[in-house]
């Protein structure tokens, strides 16, 4: 088990942060923890990396408490912060030789594990990190929180503000690491990078939703789900909302994904309502859920 | 002790990218010497002076005769009355006013004694004080000479017994202020500069982040602290050197004492400046905020310092406050070892206390620096 969270509690003042959070990851996991902004996501991270203390309950992180362990976990693991927190002023290759003597270790020593990722930034190791695109930034942040050999990886919103192309990069070189044993916790806001976690936690308001591996979370959707599309979008949707039978309406992409709130649903009925509506180019198609329609389904 | 020393390292290479901190940390504390020691001065010159003569005689001549005569002087006018003269007065023309009386001369011989009105414009106080000891000084001046010329004819016997004093200014024979100044505004930019810089760096690393990604590596507070704080000691002793240089090749200052004693008290006394501002970086979330509680201190300190205005004119509660005053300590043993030649065994005093102030500091301020939160 490399890490080990039960009953954790955080409030600060009156908002309630965290509430009764508990779950596990295995040695090697890739876990993800999806939530919307101000889930807790990343009080969650803080209180890991020892950085926060919790109100109420317990946690171990590669084998240490988080509490009484917390110079041994700051050993073991790597941090990286939502927010891009290198030194602006000093270059790529001052940055990564920087923390390398914090961890009290060299580049050369640990170079296998980052060779993948700073090969891609190499050719610019005499740059300032500041003057970095935002997807390089990333590369270099993720690099020196693995310069150590961590056990555990913890990355805070890592794709937030990246471009599609370098997440899906980032990503993949989150794959390789796992497979270099290092067990990641990563959260998220993107409901499409949690299909590609091992497992994953969905977190709203403090609170675990449901955890589970994202096919199977997917599964537990109770209804069939239906993309409906017509001639006008925004027409669509206020017709939708307005059909008394519906259960859920959510824009998604081209398509509206539409339930019923009936077990006897009839695609046809839908569509004739739809028409008395003056809507045309009426489709109305069963698709299988999303992650992202059973966030919104449990977050209900 | 390797990491302690990369972070030196590190500290140093940022602050020497900093294009617009360099001339901060190296420039204006030149410019404030140079300015300061020349502006801030104690002396009144170029007094406006006025009179209302009244009498038009050799004697009241010659009084007037005299003020034109000091240097510190310049006679304005001759107000043919005292309307006129209080008019001027209030429109700033003029700063001290004197009336010489009807029947000056004739009452002065038959009478042996009259008196003159002296007016003196008081908005500066200071001033005010000084203008009035000159004014006596040439009123007494005259009043002897014309004793001794009225009464050279009468009475030759009883000649006036006349008390001299002849001031002997010690450790600044001719009162150059700039001799006073100089150390004193040293001890000011040596003092701003460290507590400036070491208050807001870290909470820089507070503000951009970093500071985080620090505290969950191993590092030790200690190592983390040293490194930080160490560049600024070097900044610090770096600008009582540059500073001592000007004092001695601009000002042409006496350095009587020793300079190794100078930079043995330097090295402690950075230490103290360094604890408070880390001890301010400690409670602040930005440089804005961590800048105006160093600014707060820093004025507190510098007018209560005894630079400006003597410690011993000030009321007693204030006296007791300046007890905690680093910056007093700072300047009374540069004034004496500069100026005066005091050996170590003359600053034990303020040496004892600038280094308790320094281990309490240093000590609140490692104490109160927490990596969790």
């Amino acid at each position: 088990m490399s890490i080990h969270i039960s009953n954790i509690s955080k409030s600060y003042k009156n908002v309630k942060a965290l509430q009764d959070i508990s779950f596990d990851v295995k040695a090697g996991e890739l876990f993800g923890l999806i939530g919307p902004d101000g889930a807790g996501k990343t009080t969650l991270f803080r209180i890991l990396t020892t950085l926060l203390i919790a109100n109420e309950g317990t946690a171990t992180v590669a084998g240490f408490n988080v509490v009484s362990d917390y110079k041994n976990i700051r050993n073991s693991v790597g941090y990286m912060p939502g927010k891009f927190s290198l030194y602006q002023d000093l270059t790529v290759e001052e940055n990564l030789e920087f923390f390398a003597t914090i961890f009290g270790t060299t580049i050369e020593e640990n170079y296998e594990l980052i060779k993948d990722i700073y090969v891609q930034i190499e050719p610019f190791k005499a740059r300032r990190a500041g003057k970095l695109s935002g997807g390089m930034k990333q590369k270099l942040a993720l690099c020196c929180a693995l310069i150590h050999k961590p056990k555990v990886l913890f990355l805070d919103e890592p794709t937030t503000g990246v471009d599609p192309v370098s997440r899906k990069e980032f990503w993949d070189m989150l794959k390789r690491l796992q497979q270099k044993n290092i067990t990641i916790l990563v959260s998220t806001p993107y409901m499409d990078e949690a299909a590609l976690c091992d497992r994953i936690a969905l977190i709203q308001d403090g609170k675990i939703l449901e955890i589970d591996t994202p096919e199977a979370i997917v599964k537990h959707y109770p209804k069939p789900i239906y993309n409906v599309s017509a001639n006008n979008m925004y027409q669509l949707i206020n017709s939708l909302n307005a059909y008394k039978h519906n259960h859920s309406v959510y824009p998604f992409g081209e398509f509206v994904h539409y339930t019923d709130n009936r077990t006897d649903f009839n695609p046809e009925d839908l569509k004739v309502y739809l028409e008395s509506k003056n809507l045309s180019n009426i489709n109305i198609d069963k698709t299988v859920a999303t992650i992202e329609d059973t966030f919104m389904e449990l977050a209900k | 002790m390797k990491t302690i020393l990369y972070i030196i390292q590190k500290e140093f290479k940022q602050i020497f990218r900093n294009k617009g901190m360099l001339p901060i940390i190296f420039v204006l504390p030149i410019l404030q010497l140079v300015i300061l020691s020349n502006a801030a001065t104690f002396e009144v010159k170029n007094i406006k002076f006025g009179y209302i003569d009244n009498d038009h005689t050799s004697t009241s001549r010659a009084l007037v005769e005299k003020f034109n005569a000091s240097t510190y002087f310049n006679v304005l006018t001759d107000f043919p009355s005292e309307a006129l003269a209080s008019a001027a007065m209030l429109k700033g023309e003029v700063d001290v006013l004197l009336e010489i009386p009807n029947y000056f001369e004739r009452d002065l011989q038959n009478e042996k004694h009259n008196a003159l009105g002296v007016t003196i414009n008081a908005i500066d106080g200071a001033a005010a004080g000084v203008e009035n000891v000159y004014v006596s000084q040439i009123v007494q001046r005259f009043n002897q000479n014309l004793k001794v010329d009225l009464m050279q004819v009468s009475d030759q016997q009883i000649q006036p017994v006349k008390i001299e004093t002849i001031p002997l200014f010690w450790y600044n024979e001719t009162l150059n202020y700039k001799t006073f100044m100089v150390p004193g505004i040293l001890v000011l930019l040596v003092t701003m500069i460290t507590l400036f810089l070491s208050g807001m760096n870290i909470v820089r690393e507070k503000e951009i982040g970093t500071l985080e990604q620090i505290n969950v590596t191993p590092i030790k507070k200690s190592q983390f602290i040293i490194g930080k704080l160490f560049p600024f000691w070097v900044i610090g002793m770096g600008l009582l050197t540059i500073g001592l240089i000007l004092a001695k090749v601009i000002f042409n200052v006496p350095m009587i004492g020793s300079l190794p004693l100078m930079y043995l008290y330097t090295s402690i006394y950075i230490f103290v400046v360094l604890g408070i501002g880390l001890f301010i970086s400690n409670f602040t979330e930005t440089q804005q905020q961590a800048m105006f509680i160093a600014w707060f201190f820093t004025v507190i300190f510098i007018l209560m310092s005894g630079l400006f205005t003597p410690i011993e004119s000030m009321p007693k509660w204030a006296q007791t406050i300046t007890e905690f005053n680093p910056i007093k300590y700072f300047v009374e043993v540069m004034r004496m070892v500069m100026l005066k030649g005091s050996n170590i065994n003359d600053i034990l005093p303020q040496l004892i206390k600038t280094a308790l102030y320094a281990f309490i500091m240093n000590g609140l301020a490692v104490w109160s620096y927490r990596k969790t939160n």
